[in-house]
């Protein structure tokens, strides 16, 4: 597993060299999970479907007579839904770091809350015991405060502050849900068989562990209900889901460049993870029950993203809307509750995080040799800067959802499996809508920056440079290769998905019985 | 049964060690101080010892069972020996911090009363944990509030100071005068001054409910008091800010854990209803009649929010610790309204991480202070340049007050809202979670000067001695430590609750 804890000492390109390195080991772990994964495996719900497990006892303290034994595991493993976050994670952090070469402020502490951040990410995505899901979830607030509220842009005290307070009160929200699901499961100690609570994801996801009686005990139940909006809401604030999302265009706008390029391409996919991971599986009757408001909500979000976009004048602003109409459709393909609805969801994740970090990369090249990012100051950059335009050309299709190119795929699948569900399958058609205006906005975008007559002040602007493009080749790579061949990412994903949209339709299944 | 009256008293005093050796601490302490005057730290070096002897005893204590002495006087059981740990851990880093603390020591001030008078203060503390007899709990409140008087007026030449103490003595006779007039009430009714006598006459019925209610709400006021909960927390800021700050972080963690302890135990004790029996194990009832847990619920959302909301507002960092010293009041008192042992040992894990948390926060505005001569949150800009192990430091108290993981505050706040859900008080948990929402916003001020905005001018490096450091570290460890790994923590404290006469 990977679990990168360390704190540079040495100076300057040291920090840099060390953090690259770490990151670098990262990917090739990643890679190896990649090669190993068995993808036959489900997991979701059993614990005999996890790769590359590691489980051991952290906290456990034994039973007073009034109150039970705590157990809390170390327990961590990867599955289909999880293994794409993962990669996606590895190969953001690597381009992160070099996406940051050019911080001058303090190195050490910025590369230092990087790492920590991209523990917590990390963390995230692969720990199966909500306890320590918790954990790392919360680690990552500090890090991000400090790395947009030191080396962010002007209104950055601002954009820091409303983040950590957002997502704070999300996290407080998860925390009530978590207390309740802990007091309604209890597994029996293998060589006891005593009743234990347990903070294991899996034995929360069965529902023959809840205490009769208990609050969340029963399905469709109003405290069901309600511990899934506690979640959904405390998920929908990082995705972030309308009306929760006004964080994300500050801190995008604020932050240094890297840090919105793990922002978008890593931290908006924990919400709609966690989603996957937690609220479904373990509330399938709620799930089912509230389809039609979370495809609403979906699209909301690519409806009103795309058309504040549209309005922006700020290159980021821009796509920090755009972020939100793409994340949209990640929550309409979830809404779908179906396979190809889901599949489509899990591709717009890691293809959203490819892309949109591309986007940011290209941004931030743009800002650091123009200074400004106003979209209207632009014009003509064609000429001036040929390869860079090659570069982003290619993004911006991706983004609209150009076929050959791997943004098409996932959007295909998840509108697909949006109009397959009965339920929701106007609001899938209303949805479309949102494509042409991305296409809309993002063509207008290319065209103020780079058609028309190059102003006179940027007549110097240089090309991209190295770094630079050693950073967003490989993605554009990974774009354009999904775009054309998506399997080895379907792959890799479909026996979970299939797993979760069964424990889906058994457990929504009884809400319809019910009533 | 013979039983001779001297020996009784006689065993009694084996069990009253502790007390004890704090007595003649005191008496030890000023004599020290009259016959040796050139060495003005010999007094505190004695102080300490006897605080140390003091928490020897206290230990061999805890094999004991528990036991009550004094003839129903004073009880001596896992949860008053709890709370004499941190009361007498918190009295003796207090020792400590005041040996260099530039407040106290700048003008040739006589420290001799001071250190001889905080050991009066922890005795009266220690007396409050224990006390079972309502007016042993009276002049044991009594001894506590008159040392805290003269100490918060210690600095006597600082205007605030002496007008801090003359606020505190004023609010402190007049709650204490309803709590006598609420005792005598109590007394009137059921013919005890005794807690389990009166729990014996309140189970039989035949007291007069509306009576009962007025008794018990004036005594909370005395509580309520102690513990500066709202509405009667009007001293707590001006005394916070004005006080030395030794005295300060003392008040804020000691004096709170006293009151607790003292409330608890009355509360626990007096209204417990032996006739209940099918309720959950570790669970108890209290008498029909009179919902004083209600009453503390309701409290104790006032307390949270309208110490959250104040501290907002705060540039002196003092007064600002102040209000979330209040606050904190708050999250503790949720514990104790959910009427089982577990919201108990919540509230005995808190102090513990609340000791370090908060005296590890003084101490560095303290040591601050020393350095730049002010507790203005403006003064704070730039710290974590100009001394970054002191800004993380702070960094890490902060947020363990807040409550988020993985610090020790977190662990804290995590089993009080445990106790929350599992006792379906719902609404108070959202009340509770949220307001460590609004409390993350004051705490992050700070670390926004600290490290957001650059120092003034050309300020250096501020440079503390390694004793200092040390100091913080010792604080700064547990606190980490704490909420990565907390099993022996829980362990102890859930071994702790148990109180002499309940179950």
């Amino acid at each position: 597993m990977v679990v990168v804890l360390l704190l540079p000492k040495d100076n300057k390109d040291g920090i840099r060299w060390t953090a690259a390195l770490f990151t670098w080991l990262q990917i090739i772990l990643a890679v190896i999970i990649y090669m190993k994964f068995d993808r036959s495996m489900a997991g979701v719900n059993t614990e005999s479907g996890f790769q590359f497990m590691e489980k051991a006892t952290w906290i456990d303290i034994k039973s007073v007579a009034w109150f039970g034994r705590i157990h809390i595991d170390y327990f961590m493993g990867i599955d289909g839904l999880s293994v794409l976050m993962v990669i996606l994670t590895a190969l953001i952090s690597f381009v992160a770091v070099f996406a940051s070469w050019g911080i001058q402020k303090s190195l050490k502490g910025y590369f230092a809350l990087l790492l920590l951040l991209d523990t917590g990410m990390m963390g995230v995505f692969t720990s199966l015991d909500f306890f320590l899901f918790y954990i790392f979830w919360e680690i990552m607030l500090l890090p991000m405060y400090f790395l947009i509220g030191i080396w962010g842009g002007p209104r950055r005290e601002y954009a820091a502050i409303k983040f950590f307070l957002y997502t704070l009160f999300g996290s407080v929200l998860i925390l009530l849900a978590l207390l309740a699901l802990y007091f309604s499961v209890s597994v029996a100690d293998p060589t006891t068989g005593e009743k234990v609570h347990t903070f294991n994801m899996l034995a929360m996801m069965n529902p023959a562990n809840y205490d009769a009686g208990s609050i969340l005990d029963g399905v469709g139940t109003y405290w069901r209900y309600i511990a899934f909006v506690g979640l959904f809401i405390g998920f929908a604030i990082k995705v972030p889901i309308f009306p929760f999302h006004t964080w994300l265009p500050d801190a995008h706008v604020e932050a240094p460049t890297a840090i919105s390029v793990i922002l978008a391409g890593v931290l908006l996919k924990m919400g709609a993870y966690g989603l996957m991971r937690i609220s479904f599986p373990m509330f399938p009757d709620a799930a089912v029950y509230f389809q039609i408001p979370m495809a609403i909500l979906g699209l909301i979000n690519i409806v009103y993203g795309a058309l504040v976009a549209m309005a922006q004048e700020d290159f980021k602003k821009l796509i920090a809307y755009s972020s939100i109409s793409h994340m949209g459709i990640v929550v309409l393909g979830m809404a779908a509750l179906n396979t190809q609805g889901m599949t489509g969801a899990i591709m717009q994740m890691f293809n959203h995080g490819t892309i949109t970090a591309m986007l940011f990369l290209i941004v931030g090249v743009i800002y650091d040799r123009a200074h400004t990012r106003g979209l209207n100051d632009f014009g003509g950059l064609m000429n001036q800067m040929p390869k860079y335009s090659g570069v982003m050309t290619i993004a911006f299709f991706a983004a609209i959802g150009l076929p050959g190119l791997s943004g098409f795929i996932s959007e295909a699948f998840a509108f697909l499996g949006g109009f397959q569900s009965e339920k929701i399958r106007t609001i899938t058609i209303i949805a479309t809508v949102g494509i042409v205006l991305t296409a809309a906005y993002m063509l207008w975008t290319l065209q103020r920056v780079f058609l028309g007559t190059i102003p006179e002040k940027w007549k110097t602007l240089p090309d991209i440079n190295a770094r630079e493009l050693f950073t967003l080749v490989p993605l554009a790579i990974i774009v354009i290769f999904l775009g054309i061949y998506p399997a080895p990412m379907i792959n890799l994903m479909t026996s979970a998905v299939n797993a979760l949209v069964n424990v889906l339709n058994n457990g929504g299944g009884t809400t319809m019985l019910g009533h | 049964m013979e039983n001779s009256v001297p020996q009784y008293i006689l065993d009694s005093l084996k069990a009253f060690q502790p007390e004890t050796a704090l007595t003649i601490t005191f008496c030890v302490a000023l004599v020290v101080d009259l016959l040796i005057r050139r060495n003005r730290t010999i007094t505190a070096w004695v102080v300490l010892i006897g605080l140390m002897i003091s928490m020897a005893l206290v230990s061999r204590q805890s094999q004991g069972e528990a036991s009550s002495i004094f003839s129903g006087m004073y009880a001596v059981d896992g949860f008053s020996i709890f709370f004499k740990y941190i009361i007498l851990a918190t009295s003796a880093l207090i020792v400590i911090f005041s040996l260099h603390s530039n407040e106290l020591n700048d003008n040739k001030r006589k420290m001799g009363e001071y250190y001889s008078l905080l050991v009066a203060l922890t005795l009266g503390m220690v007396l409050m944990t224990g006390a079972s007899n309502l007016l042993m709990m009276y002049l044991a409140l009594e001894l506590t509030s008159i040392s805290s008087y003269i100490l918060a007026g210690y600095t006597k030449e600082a205007e605030d100071s002496s007008e801090a103490s003359l606020k505190y003595v004023i609010y402190g006779a007049l709650a204490s005068g309803i709590m006598l007039y609420g005792i005598s009430i109590l007394y009137g009714l059921t013919g005890y001054v005794d807690i389990y006598g009166i729990n014996q006459a309140l189970s039989t019925g035949n007291v007069n409910s509306i009576a009962l209610i007025i008794a018990g709400i004036l005594i909370i006021v005395g509580f309520g008091y102690k513990i500066s909960a709202v509405p009667f927390h009007f001293w707590t800021p001006d005394v916070y800010e004005g006080a030395p700050i030794t005295i300060t972080a003392f008040l804020s963690v000691a004096s709170k854990a006293a009151g607790f302890a003292m409330m608890i135990r009355f509360f626990k004790v007096t209204f417990l209803d032996p006739s209940v029996g099918t309720l959950a194990l570790g669970s108890w009832a209290s008498f029909p009649g009179f919902e004083w847990n209600q009453i503390l619920a309701i409290i104790s959302v006032l307390t949270m929010t309208l110490g959250n909301l104040a501290a907002i507002w705060q540039n002196n960092l003092k007064r600002l610790l102040a209000y979330s010293s209040i606050a904190h009041a708050g999250y503790m008192l949720l514990g104790v309204v959910v009427l089982s042992n577990e919201g108990v040992a919540a509230v005995l894990i808190y102090f513990v991480i609340y000791l370090f948390m908060n005296l590890g926060a003084f101490y560095i505005v303290m040591i601050v202070a020393n350095k730049t001569g002010s507790e203005d949150i403006d003064s704070y800009k730039g710290l974590g340049y100009r001394s970054p192990l002191i800004g993380i430091a702070l960094t890490i108290f902060l947020l363990s007050l807040t409550g988020i993981p993985p610090t020790a505050g977190f662990v804290g706040k995590l089993y009080l809202f445990a106790a929350l859900i599992n006792a379906k008080w719902f609404w108070l948990a959202i009340v509770g979670v949220l307001n460590s929402v609004v409390s993350l916003y004051y705490y992050v001020r700070i670390l926004r000067n600290m490290f957001l905005r650059q120092p003034e001018r050309s300020q250096g490096q501020l440079k503390f001695s390694s004793y200092q450091i040390a100091l913080v570290l010792f604080l700064l460890i547990p606190t980490i430590l704490l909420g990565l790994y907390f099993t022996p923590l829980v362990e102890f404290a859930q071994a702790s609750v148990g109180m002499f006469g309940t179950r």
